[in-house]
């Protein structure tokens, strides 16, 4: 899928969740967003991009897709 | 006519739940109070005679037919007027009732068609069944006075005329009209023997502001008003009680038929959701399940360019199971998947489902839900604990504050927003949150207390500056608040609403509102004693389309206004089936009830009643699906009654993303755009041609049941079955019957759900369980089903899609009353009289400056793509935002709009594309290049 799209889809459940004072509680719930209704295709490619460089994520996104990669979602 | 079988009780249920005793005949009988006598002696078995009496409208008192004796009074009242008293004791036959009903009915003869035998009410007319029942066969008067009996006949409107010759100006048909509708398009024009039922002022029925919900028609006592098809056929000669198959109201109807053909769908007065009401689309709509386009034999083709071929249905099921294992083999299990239809069955949508879940082996289904009301699933999920309306839809007559935002109901949900005016009109206040002004805003005898007209994308502003007007002005009931919900929720939640960022004047200049109207609605809605929400896809299809319900549970927490009658949250349901298909586990993430693939509980319990392992990760949703197709991934896609080509947005993507799948199949009715890029077409059933269940937007299942045979041979429930077992799956169910007796024991908000009981009832709200047997029409009642009502920060982001310079104007979209969707249907029926084409409603500021007149072809281009559409020049729209309808595929309203979507549901944001529009002097590039697709489609038609 086209990475843009996915890290604009990505970016928008960042700032949903952004709108939480604590980062770390933001991440996860994203992170958790991303786990439960993202298909696994996209969500493999989101931590490859993310793994990459990460172009384009907001923090928010960047830290979710960052405890996707590490599993701890 | 009202329905063939219906027992009519002349005057309306009284509410009182305070009973008296009457004697009537010699027979006691208990009813309550405000009770009429005519309804209570119909309930004791005697039915008085009557004429302008019927119980959907109120008593008006003047046919005079209904005289009866009350004991200790004087005279002969009329039972339709008189209420009962306590031991009030009534006389219904007596020598002189009969002479003065005779006198009567024989002056009403006087002026009437003596052609009973002729005539198509013949059997099922009161005039012909009073006069029968008093023995009138002429009159003393003689017949050669001055009569109607050459009168003109109204046929202008397509389904029902006006004869005024069979007229007995009883009035019902403009009480009808009034009372119920809510159009006040008829009235009595002159009086005495120049009395005549008119539309409007006297224009014929087309004409005039006439809607055709055709409740005039049913509330005729004589063949003045009928339907077109009894006029040609006579009357039924049976009837069977199923749906609408149209939008989310779920209306009951008895299709009545004669000789196997429906001949008309009469209203079905003890409908529950409907009450005996109608719309022009559910009335008279129903001819496209007979209409030539309709394809009934498989056709299959190996590529999209080739013409179809007709093939039997054993060789089409072998060539779709063959191709799709094929795909799996070489582009592995999850590069297929399916896609459910909120116009089927609830029974449909949970096979389709376990045929992708469990014969497919992925998750990868989805349901046309996705594109209109997945937010309001996930919304309410988070907030309230379940992804449902809240009320009954009787329950707005309990409101006395209404709040309509992002919806029009006159034309998406017209017998819900008759009950809305009939409310409104007995004083309850209205607030429109709209961009533009809807025919709520202002109609007869209704008009909204506040319009904010707000600008397209700023929804969530909106609400957050509604909520701030209530939390710092002190008008939260923090008493409920903190009885109900969360405590630490709700402080994070005020603390972020009552930032002055959130004021009324801190978002005016985004939202367009003057901060004083939206002070007013707030204070308004936050100080009536019953508060009601409703809302529709102008909420939900957004980029913060969640958000925005998120932020109406808040506001509805914040004031108390949850758990009873009168109050609530209320998706108003584009589709019938959109709560059922939801329901039934359609989403790819989601089991049936709402619950989540990676529950193992939840999992095994399926895993054991299907016998066969299932996935535990979220599948592909539509939009997903398409990107993955076009990144080769997914392959290979079986839509049921669903035209994802016309009505997902952004056309050019979903053509790209349809043609590089491999196999698509499609199972509808007619031939679509879908259909172009199919390489299988399964013919569908209608409604009318199967059993089942439909769920409505209040959650109420109602039964569908089969009046005709399915037309290709078989249902499509049977069809999924096929399917099935060619994958080597069997499923081995005889009667949709057993696939709701299985949707019961896996979906605990559907337990003792059974055809049976749904007979027995007539419709079940659900939660349906052990504490609520019955079901449950209000939600929400002593706690949320999420236990504690939770706020949610609901920040405002505006959506990526803004006015620029190179595109200035903001586009909407909508529906329009005679046309349903993507008008598969309702375009191949006569109500195409009253909408044939989508037009561009454009203010005049924008119109002047761009050199627009109503009626000429305007270029609307977005960054996606072009189309062209007629204007219409109306100050219904505000400055600076333009508005269409989808009805049409030759509009190509989809081919503008993007694929922005919601951040969570990934629900498209059709509410707001950036375009231009300029005039143009013939259709654009796109929409000549689409017209020749479209004739080449039917050219395939030419079916090897």
């Amino acid at each position: 899928m086209q990475i843009e799209r996915l890290v604009a889809m990505a970016n928008q459940i960042g700032d949903f969740f952004g709108a939480e004072p604590d980062r770390g509680e933001a991440a996860k719930a994203a992170a958790s967003h991303l786990r439960r209704f993202w298909d696994p295709r996209m969500r493999t490619q989101i931590v490859a991009h993310h793994q990459a460089n990460g172009a384009g994520l907001n923090d928010v996104a960047r830290a979710a897709v960052e405890l996707l990669a590490r599993n701890e979602v | 006519m009202y329905a063939k079988d219906y027992h009519d009780r002349g005057t309306p249920e009284s509410a009182s739940r305070t009973y008296v005793t009457v004697e009537i005949d010699g027979v006691k009988v208990e009813v309550p109070e405000g009770t009429s006598i005519m309804r209570a002696a119909s309930i004791g078995g005697c039915d008085v005679p009557k004429l302008c009496a019927t119980d959907s409208l109120k008593s008006f008192g003047s046919c005079r037919l209904c005289l009866v004796e009350v004991e200790g009074r004087r005279g002969y009242p009329a039972s339709c007027t008189t209420p009962v008293a306590e031991g009030m004791k009534v006389r219904t036959t007596s020598d002189k009732l009969t002479q003065l009903r005779k006198g009567v009915l024989e002056l009403y003869v006087t002026d009437h068609p003596l052609d009973c035998v002729s005539c198509p009410a013949n059997g099922h007319c009161e005039l012909q069944n009073m006069a029968e029942q008093h023995g009138i066969t002429g009159t003393r008067y003689g017949l050669d006075g001055r009569n109607h009996q050459h009168a003109p006949i109204d046929a202008s409107n397509p389904y029902f005329q006006f004869d005024q010759s069979e007229c007995i100006v009883c009035s019902r048909c403009v009480r009808a009209c009034d009372e119920v509708q809510g159009t006040f398009a008829l009235t009595i024009q002159g009086r005495g023997f120049g009395s005549k039922v008119v539309a409007s002022m006297d224009e014929g029925f087309l004409a005039s502001e006439c809607v055709s919900c055709g409740q005039c028609v049913e509330a005729c006592p004589t063949a003045a008003l009928t339907e077109k098809a009894v006029v040609e056929h006579g009357t039924a000669d049976a009837a069977v009680t199923t749906t609408c198959a149209y939008c989310g109201v779920g209306c009951s109807f008895k299709a009545e038929t004669k000789n196997g053909q429906v001949l008309r769908m009469a209203p079905n007065r003890d409908g529950h959701a409907n009450h005996g009401h109608a719309c022009v689309k559910g009335r008279f709509a129903f001819g496209y399940a007979t209409h030539p386009d309709r394809v009934l034999t498989p056709m299959v083709r190996e590529k999209i360019t080739d013409p179809w071929r007709e093939v039997s249905w054993e060789e089409a099921i072998a060539h779709t199971a063959k191709r799709f294992r094929e795909i799996q083999a070489r582009y592995g299990r999850d590069a297929i998947g399916g896609i459910t239809s909120s116009r089927c069955t609830n029974e449909d949508v949970f096979l389709v489902q376990k045929l992708v879940r469990a014969a497919f082996g992925t998750n990868n289904v989805d349901t046309c839900a996705r594109v209109c009301h997945s937010p309001t699933g996930y919304g309410l999920k988070q907030t309230l604990g379940e992804s449902a309306g809240t009320q009954a839809f009787d329950s707005i007559m309990k409101s006395d504050v209404i709040m309509v935002i992002g919806a029009n109901p006159t034309e998406g949900h017209p017998v819900f927003a008759s009950r809305l005016k009939q409310r409104v009109r007995q004083g309850a206040k209205l607030i429109v949150v709209d961009p533009r002004e809807i025919p709520l805003v202002r109609t007869p005898h209704v008009e909204a207390d506040v319009h904010l007209q707000l600008r397209p994308g700023t929804n969530v502003a909106v609400v957050n500056a509604l909520a701030h007007v209530i939390v710092t002005e002190g008008l939260a009931r923090e008493a409920y608040v903190a009885e109900r919900c969360e405590a630490d929720a709700y402080a994070k939640w005020k603390a972020f609403i009552a930032q002055e960022r959130n004021s009324p004047e801190a978002v005016e200049s985004i939202t367009g509102v003057p901060a004083e109207r939206i002070r007013e609605a707030a204070r308004l809605y936050a100080s009536a004693p019953n508060g009601a929400i409703y809302y529709g896809l102008g909420v939900t299809e957004h980029s913060q389309g969640t958000t925005m319900v998120m932020g109406i549970a808040n506001l509805a927490m914040a004031t108390g206004n949850l758990g009873r009658e009168g109050v609530g949250v209320n998706p108003l349901r584009g589709q019938n089936n959109v709560q059922g298909a939801c329901d039934m586990g359609s989403f790819p993430h989601e089991f049936s009830a709402y619950r989540h693939v990676s529950d193992p509980v939840v999992r095994e319990m399926f895993e054991t009643m299907w016998g066969v392992p299932l996935q535990s990760e979220p599948g592909l949703r539509i939009p997903n699906m398409f990107d993955a197709a076009l990144d080769g991934t997914f392959k290979g896609l079986y839509v049921q009654g669903e035209d994802i080509a016309q009505s997902d947005p952004n056309t050019h993507h979903v053509f790209a993303a349809l043609s590089a799948m491999e196999c698509v199949v499609v199972q509808d009715l007619f031939l679509n755009e879908t259909s172009k890029f199919a390489h299988v077409f399964l013919p569908g059933s209608s409604f009318l041609e199967k059993d089942g269940t439909f769920t409505n937007a209040e959650r109420r299942i109602s039964r569908v049941r089969k009046v005709m045979e399915p037309r290709a041979g078989f249902a499509d429930w049977e069809v999924t079955v096929l399917l099935s077992n060619a994958l080597g799956y069997p499923m081995a169910y005889t009667h949709p019957s057993e696939i709701m007796d299985e949707i019961a024991r896996l979906t605990p908000t559907f337990t003792g759900v059974t055809f049976e009981k749904i007979d027995r009832l007539g419709s079940i709200q659900w939660p349906c369980n052990d504490k609520a047997p019955e079901g449950t029409p209000t939600m929400h009642v002593g706690e949320f089903v999420r236990g504690k009502g939770r706020f949610l920060v609901t920040e405002y982001i505006p959506t990526t899609e803004r006015s620029t310079t190179r595109f200035p104007l903001l586009l909407t979209t909508g529906r329009i009353l005679s046309q349903y969707n993507v008008g598969a249907q309702t375009r191949r029926t006569p109500n195409v009289t009253w909408h044939h084409e989508d037009v561009l409603e454009m203010h005049p500021a924008d119109a002047e400056a761009r050199g627009i007149r109503t009626g000429d072809w305007v270029g609307v281009t977005s960054r996606t793509g072009a189309t062209v559409l007629r204007a219409d020049v109306t100050d219904r729209i505000q400055p600076g935002v333009v508005y269409t309808t989808f009805h049409f595929p030759e509009s190509g309203a989809n081919v503008v709009t993007t694929e922005n979507s919601d951040w969570a549901t990934n629900c498209p944001e059709y509410k707001v594309t950036a375009v231009q529009a300029v005039l143009v002097t013939e259709p654009a590039a796109w929409r000549m290049s689409h017209d020749v697709h479209h004739g080449d489609e039917f050219a395939v038609g030419s079916r090897q």
